[in-house]
């Protein structure tokens, strides 16, 4: 069974991708993917199969999470309401034939922005929504507390399909260390072997080790070792070929940032219309024509701070009220000591 | 000339259609990949894939090119599916035998197995065999050796390694004991012809293919040493085996699951077969003084292995293509190291999902040729 949906995902993937007809047209000045979100009424967003703090389903079938915020985002701004999107979970193997076939339209699933993804494969990142960096997560009583303690034959659990599989690599081989890599098709099974014994280590992104961490038998039992041995920058990505919608995700996200920069929150949004602040009042949809540039109505922005939030509402309420990572670390705002830092929207 | 016309007709119809469908499939995936900006060719199978397997047969890691990850992944999958197919026969054959017996405890027991694991979704039983079971095993440091040298651990099977010395004259006194048992196999048939002397033929060919190999080391210089896996620590509650040979767990839990899976099947094909041969035939041979043993072997299992070989070769071709499963519980099999990490990292979707593919199809059309070649060679012969 499983291998069938497998395999049927894989042709489907193929299939649809031989028969979506090629409408290209250069003279619409409208983006055909934002024509075809706002003709079927929601956005087509591709997420994880489960990562706290991410894109993570309630028992009701609720997301939430940062990523699932960036679909809400753009929800609101396309189609002025922030639920009408639809998730689709998808494994790191499946996530970019999804796109780049158009099953989905964004992929908002901590994914690594990496040259080889955007330059080769049909891709388009269009900001970091996380800034993030592999780490190694071990057992307490093991004794180890820095990955120097490594030793040769070391085994790893991970997924597969992933930039981690490629920095483990890389890493171990800088130390000399041989080591057993086992990689799992999905997350909750590379949790079961490393909780059941089967690895001595599992290593995958910080966040994703905080997150994945709560699903573990006896959490307090594991410790996240402090050295980062990369860097992964995780945001949203669009099919390459469509620049209009690609502005859009890209700038609701921003939208996100900077509402957070300038103090507006999905409480205050509506009194910031009367801002003495300009880049205030632009941002709120007070002043300017914003959204025309995208063929949206001015008041985009000011949707998607209040029925979304800014990215620091987003961050308390997914990450940090959570527990995962109550500290922001590099994703504070570059004013306040983070990189967090997005060109102007004007 | 009408006739031939009407015939011919439709055929060329449908080829055109058919033509047509593909050309315009090609077409259109070529005009898609093109606007998005997706080159199509095998040039990335030279790239260095610079990602590490866990299991190889071969010697392989990140600095090899991904047609040499290719082919680790092929030689597992081909792996599993030699050892499965070996499994699933041999239990096979046995539970479709017991399924037969007169012993009613034996009767039922074999036929509860059968019902039971063919009913019961293959995926589940991987991971029954992957999680439950792993669960239940010992933490290396925790493990009780086997016979002094065996593991069983969470970590694996460790095994001691043969340490062989001139392993090459081994070799040849094995080809040679197989050339003396065919020598001696025809002229006993040449002895029974002439003479109707019967030579136990079996019992001397165990004996030639003991001896000979036994000499080898009395005599010919080779020698054999066990490398026994010795427990390491690395830190405080991680260990490692150091020599010996490691089978990982998710190879046994595979194979455990796919040849416990598949021998069901199996063992139907082998109860159809033997009670395919009307009851007339085993008395007819008896009533010639033949003895049981030989009852057996020259008149029923010729003619229910006719029975017994197809049904069994779309046995074996399941299993081959069920291994693709390993995925889920991480053994590197074709689809887990090309399908899914190679895919992965260079994007080309399109060409390993096809070369994948092809490759399912290459291995099940061999297996097919070899299993439709055997069933020619003990089919009926009229003469």
């Amino acid at each position: 069974m499983f291998k069938l949906i497998k395999q049927l995902t894989s042709l489907a993937a193929v299939v649809a991708m031989l028969f979506a007809f090629t409408t290209e047209s250069m003279a619409a000045k409208k983006s055909k993917t934002l024509k075809n979100t706002q003709k079927k009424g929601f956005v087509r967003c591709g997420v994880s199969q489960g990562l706290p703090g991410f894109s993570n389903a309630d028992a009701a079938g609720n997301w939430t999470g940062v990523d699932v915020d960036v679909c809400r985002a753009v929800a609101a701004a396309v189609l002025g309401d922030a639920n009408k999107v639809k998730f689709t979970p998808l494994s790191a193997k499946e996530r970019f034939t999804a796109l780049t076939s158009g099953e989905i339209d964004i992929l908002s699933r901590n994914t690594t922005w990496t040259l080889s993804r955007d330059a080769d494969i049909g891709l388009t990142f269009v900001g970091v929504n996380f800034y993030d960096g592999q780490g190694f997560m071990v057992r307490k009583n093991s004794g180890y507390t820095s990955v120097n303690d490594f030793k040769d034959g070391i085994s790893a659990c991970t997924n597969l399909g992933t930039t981690t599989e490629l920095n483990m690599r890389d890493f171990f081989n800088s130390k000399g260390i041989s080591y057993e890599p086992v990689t799992f098709e999905k997350a909750d099974e590379v949790v079961a072997a490393y909780d059941a014994g089967r690895c001595d280590t599992y290593t995958t992104d910080k966040s994703g080790l905080a997150a994945q961490r709560i699903k573990l038998s006896a959490p307090d039992d594991h410790i996240v070792l402090p050295e980062t041995i990369s860097k992964e920058p995780l945001g949203p990505v669009v099919r390459q070929g469509d620049s209009v919608w690609e502005d859009i995700v890209r700038w609701s996200l921003n939208v996100m940032i900077e509402a957070e920069e300038y103090g507006v929150t999905s409480a205050n949004a509506d009194s910031m219309k009367t801002s003495d602040n300009p880049a205030v009042k632009r941002l709120v949809g007070a002043e300017g024509e914003l959204g025309a540039a995208f063929g949206l109505d001015n008041d985009w922005s000011l949707r998607i701070i209040k029925q979304v939030g800014n990215y620091g509402e987003s961050y308390k309420r997914n990450i940090a009220d959570t527990g995962i990572l109550p500290d922001r670390g590099p994703n504070e705002l570059w004013t306040k000591g983070g990189i967090l830092y997005v060109p102007p929207a004007r | 000339m009408n006739f031939k016309l009407n015939k011919i007709i439709p055929q060329l119809v449908t080829l055109l259609a058919v033509i047509l469908v593909f050309g315009f499939l090609t077409y259109n995936a070529q005009v898609n990949m093109d606007n998005r900006g997706i080159e199509f060719g095998f040039g990335f199978l030279s790239q260095e894939s610079s990602f590490d397997v866990q299991f190889s047969l071969i010697d392989y890691d990140g600095s090899h090119s991904y047609a040499r990850a290719y082919l680790v992944g092929l030689l597992n999958t081909l792996l599993v599916a030699f050892i499965g197919i070996i499994l699933s026969t041999i239990l096979g054959i046995i539970v479709g035998i017991a399924r037969l017996s007169p012993n009613y405890l034996i009767e039922r027991t074999a036929a509860f197995y059968v019902e039971f694991f063919r009913n019961v979704p293959l995926l589940l039983q991987i991971f029954f065999w992957y999680f439950a079971a792993l669960r239940a095993l010992p933490l290396p440091q925790d493990t009780e050796p086997m016979f002094g040298v065996f593991f069983l651990t969470i970590k694996g099977l460790f095994v001691p390694r043969f340490v062989w010395e001139n392993l090459d004259i081994f070799f040849y006194s094995i080809i040679a004991a197989i050339i003396s048992i065919i020598v001696i196999r025809n002229y006993a048939r040449k002895l029974q012809e002439n003479e109707g002397k019967q030579l136990p033929v079996f019992s001397i060919s165990v004996g030639l293919f003991i001896i000979l190999p036994l000499l080898t080391f009395l005599i010919g210089g080779v020698s054999l040493n066990f490398s026994v896996p010795v427990l390491e620590q690395m830190s405080n509650t991680s260990f490692k085996y150091k020599g010996g040979l490691g089978i990982p767990p998710e190879l046994i839990a595979l194979t455990l699951a796919l040849g416990l899976y598949t021998a069901t099947f199996i063992a139907e094909c082998v109860r159809a077969g033997i009670q395919g041969i009307s009851k007339g035939q085993k008395e007819a041979a008896a009533s010639i003084g033949l003895t049981p043993r030989q009852i057996l072997k020259l008149v029923v299992m010729p003619q229910a292995l006719r029975i017994i070989i197809p049904p069994t070769t779309n046995q074996y071709l399941n299993l081959t293509k069920n291994s693709s499963l390993a995925a889920a519980i991480a053994y590197p099999d074709l689809v887990l190291i090309f399908a899914g990490t190679a895919l992965m990292q260079t994007g080309r979707a399109i060409e390993i999902v096809s070369i994948t593919m092809f490759t399912y199809l290459s291995i099940s059309l061999s297996i097919s040729v070899l299993m439709n070649w055997y069933n020619k060679k003990i089919a009926i012969k009229e003469k």
